[in-house]
C-alpha cells in the first residue's frame, strides 16, 4: 500500500515534470524541470531497491550533468524560445506517429507482463554487489566506456575552445 | 530495532533539535568568525549586545526579520524567490546522516545520535550538495544583473570542478573503510596502532593528502576564501547574492553556514575519528564524552575556516580552476592509486 | 505490492515526452534535455525489470547509459556552443546552412 502511494505521488511529479518541460518555452524552466522529473525517478529507484543507482542519480544526473545544461544556458544567454513554424512534416507525421507507437509499446508491455508485481525494495542494489558485477562480469564495457568519456573529454575541449587568435606578426 | 511508535517520535523529537541546534551554531559561528576576524584585524568586533557581543546574532536575526524585503524589477520572479529556498533546504539536509555520537538509552530504548544511518549516507550528501548548486547559480541567473551573473556562472563552474576533488578524496577513505554509512565509518577508526596513534583515517588509512584535498575543495564547495569568487566583494558587489536582500539573504548567509557546519562534521567523521576518543569515568561521562570530541573537532575544523578567511587573499579565477584540474585532481588520483596498494598489501 | 507494469507505463509516458519535445521544441539546448529525458525513461524501465527478474545487470545498465549520457552531454554541449559562436542563435530552424 506505502508502496503503490509513493509509486502514484512520485509518478505524478515525474509526469507533471515531463508535461512542465514541453509547455515552457524558456530553456531554462525545461532544464529545472528536468532536474524535478530526475529526482522524483531517483525517488521510484529507491522504491525499487536500487538505492546506489537513486544515489548516482541524483549526483551525476542532477548534480552534474543539468547542471552543465544550466551553465550553458546561461553562458549563451538564451532567450525564450522562438516560435517557427518549424518542419510540416514533424507535425503531421510525429506525433500521430508518437502516439502510435507508445500505445502499441504500452499495450506490448501490459500484454505481456501484467501480473508481475514487485514489492517494496524488490531488488536491492547495494554498491559492494554493483561494484562486483561492474568490476568483473562487466569489466570490458566498463573500460570501453571509460575511453568514451576520455574521448568525449578531447572533443569537448576541442570543440568549446576558441580559434587561437593569429599571430599578427607572422602574418606580416 | 525500535517499534514503529517510538521510531517516529524519537525521529521527530531527533530532528527538531538537530535543526535547532544547527541553526544556533549557524548564527554562533556567524559572531566566532566576526569575533575572530576583528581580533586578527586589530578590531573587537562585536561587542555592544551582550557581553561580549554574545547577543549580536539575535539582533541580526531582528534585523534581517524586520528589513524590507525587495524584489527588485526584471528579475524572474519564480527563480528569484526558488532559489534562497533550495540552498537553505539543501544546507540543512545534509545534516540529517551525521552522527554526532554514540547511542543513548532514553528510558529502556537505545537512541543513536543521528537522525537516520542509510547505507548510502556519505552519497545522500554528496547529493545533496551537488543539487545545492542550483541554489546559488539560479539566484545568479533570475536576477537579471550582470554581476549576479557572473557570480552565478563562477560558482556553477567552480563548484562542479571542485565536487570530483571532493568525491576523488573520499574514495580513499572509502577505500578503507569498506563501507558508505557514517556509522560504520566511524567505528571502523576505533582503536589505536602501535600503542597510542589512535587509528583515524588521516593517520592509519594514510589519508593525510586525501585530507589536504578534501580541505581545499571543501573550501571551495562552500565558497569561502580563497575561493569565494562567487560573491567577490572587490569585482562583483556581492556575486550571486547582489539583488538579495532582507530573509531571502538572510538565507544565503544561513546555508553558507550550515554548509560549514556540515562539511566540518564530514571532515571529522571521515578523517579524525568522529566521537572517538579516550573514554573514562562513571557510564554518564562516557555517554556524553564522544558527542564532546565530536563538536570539539568541528570546532577545530570552523576555526581553521576563519583562520583561513583572516589569513590569505582571494584566488584569480584562472589560478583557482588550474588549482583544481591541474594540481588538485592529478594529486586526488594519486592517491587513489597509493591507497588502493596499501590496502591490497595489507589485507 | 505494485505491478511492474505501472513503473513501464511511467517510463513510456516519460519516453514518449521526451520524443514529443524532440520533435516540436525549436530551441536546440532544449531539444537536448528532450534526449535526456528520453534516456531518464529508459533507465526507469532498465531498473524495473532488474527488479523484476531479480537480476542486478539491469541496474548496471543504468550506469553506462548514465556514463555514455554525460560523454553525449559534454559534446554536445561543446558542439551548442560552437554553433552559437558561428551563428549566434540557437533556433534549430536557423542552422539549416551548411556553409556560411
Amino acid at each position: 500500500m506505502l508502496h503503490l502511494v509513493l509509486f502514484l505521488v512520485f509518478g505524478a511529479i515525474c509526469v507533471a515534470g515531463a508535461i512542465n518541460l514541453l509547455v515552457q518555452s524558456h530553456p531554462i524552466s525545461s532544464a529545472l524541470s528536468l532536474v524535478v522529473v530526475m529526482a522524483s525517478l531517483a525517488v521510484e529507484y529507491l522504491l525499487l531497491g536500487a538505492e546506489f543507482v537513486a544515489a548516482v542519480q541524483v549526483i551525476v544526473y542532477a548534480g552534474a550533468v543539468m547542471v552543465l545544461f544550466v551553465f550553458v544556458i546561461m553562458l549563451l544567454n538564451a532567450g525564450v524560445e522562438e516560435r517557427t513554424k518549424g518542419s510540416r512534416v514533424a507535425l503531421i507525421l510525429g506525433i500521430p506517429g508518437v502516439l502510435a507507437g507508445g500505445l502499441l509499446v504500452a499495450w506490448v508491455l501490459i500484454e505481456r507482463t501484467g501480473t508481475a508485481t514487485v514489492g517494496l525494495g524488490a531488488l536491492p542494489g547495494f554498491p559492494k554487489t554493483i561494484g562486483n558485477l561492474l568490476f568483473h562480469d562487466f569489466l570490458l564495457p566498463f573500460e570501453v566506456t571509460s575511453v568514451l568519456v576520455l574521448i568525449a573529454i578531447m572533443g569537448a575541449v576541442v570543440l568549446a575552445s576558441r580559434p587561437e587568435p593569429k599571430n599578427p606578426e607572422k602574418e606580416s | 530495532m525500535l517499534s514503529l511508535p517510538i521510531f517516529l517520535v524519537a525521529s521527530v523529537v531527533k530532528i527538531v533539535l538537530v535543526i535547532f541546534i544547527l541553526l544556533t551554531a549557524v548564527a554562533y559561528t556567524v559572531w566566532l568568525e566576526r569575533k575572530v576576524v576583528g581580533h586578527m584585524q586589530n578590531r573587537w568586533g562585536p561587542s555592544r549586545v551582550g557581553p561580549f557581543g554574545l547577543l549580536q546574532p539575535l539582533a541580526d536575526g531582528v534585523k534581517f526579520l524586520l528589513k524590507e524585503d525587495l524584489t527588485p524589477p526584471h528579475v524572474y520572479r519564480p527563480l528569484f524567490i526558488a532559489a534562497p529556498m533550495i540552498a537553505v533546504i539543501c544546507a540543512l539536509t545534509s545534516i540529517s546522516v551525521i552522527p554526532f555520537g554514540t547511542a543513548i538509552p532514553v528510558a529502556g530504548h537505545i537512541i543513536p545520535l543521528q537522525i537516520t544511518d542509510l547505507n548510502i549516507g556519505l552519497l545522500v550528501i554528496l547529493g545533496v550538495t551537488s543539487i545545492g548548486v542550483y541554489g546559488v547559480a539560479l539566484a545568479g541567473w533570475s536576477s537579471n544583473s550582470k554581476y549576479s551573473l557572473l557570480g552565478g556562472l563562477r560558482a556553477s563552474a567552480q563548484m562542479v570542478s571542485y565536487e570530483i576533488c571532493l568525491g576523488l578524496s573520499l574514495v580513499g577513505v572509502l577505500i578503507v573503510s569498506g563501507s558508505f554509512s557514517l556509522q560504520q565509518i566511524v567505528e571502523s577508526q576505533r582503536g589505536y596502532f602501535w600503542g597510542f596513534i589512535p587509528k583515524w583515517n588521516i593517520f592509519y588509512g594514510c589519508q593525510f593528502v586525501a585530507f589536504f584535498i578534501y580541505l581545499m575543495a571543501a573550501y571551495a564547495e562552500t565558497n569561502r576564501i580563497p575561493f569565494d569568487l562567487p560573491e567577490a566583494e572587490t569585482e562583483l558587489v556581492a556575486g550571486y547574492h547582489t539583488e538579495y536582500s532582507a530573509m531571502k539573504f538572510a538565507m544565503f548567509f544561513m546555508a553558507e553556514y550550515a554548509n560549514m557546519i556540515t562539511v566540518a562534521c564530514l571532515a571529522t567523521i571521515l578523517f579524525l575519528g568522529g566521537g572517538n576518543g579516550p573514554l573514562f569515568g562513571p557510564p554518564l561521562l562516557r555517554l556524553i564524552l564522544p558527542t564532546f570530541y565530536f563538536v570539539a573537532k568541528v570546532f577545530v575544523f570552523l576555526f581553521t575556516y576563519i583562520w583561513v578567511r583572516g589569513t590569505l587573499p582571494r584566488f584569480r579565477y584562472d589560478q583557482l580552476m588550474a588549482f583544481g584540474w591541474k594540481f588538485l585532481f592529478p594529486l586526488a588520483i594519486a592517491n587513489l592509486v597509493v591507497t588502493a596498494l596499501v590496502v591490497a598489501y595489507r589485507s | 505490492m505494485v505491478p511492474v507494469s505501472y513503473y513501464l507505463i511511467l517510463s513510456g509516458i516519460l519516453f514518449s515526452c521526451g520524443v514529443i519535445g524532440f520533435l516540436i521544441k525549436r530551441n536546440i539546448i532544449t531539444i537536448f534535455i528532450s534526449i535526456e529525458l528520453m534516456l531518464n525513461g529508459v533507465n526507469l524501465s532498465f531498473v524495473a525489470f532488474a527488479a523484476q527478474w531479480q537480476h542486478l545487470s539491469g541496474q548496471v545498465f543504468v550506469f553506462f547509459v548514465m556514463v555514455v549520457a554525460a560523454a553525449e552531454a559534454t559534446v554536445g554541449l561543446a558542439i551548442i556552443i560552437a554553433v552559437f559562436r558561428t551563428r549566434e542563435t540557437l533556433n534549430v530552424d536557423h542552422v539549416n546552412l551548411l556553409k556560411l
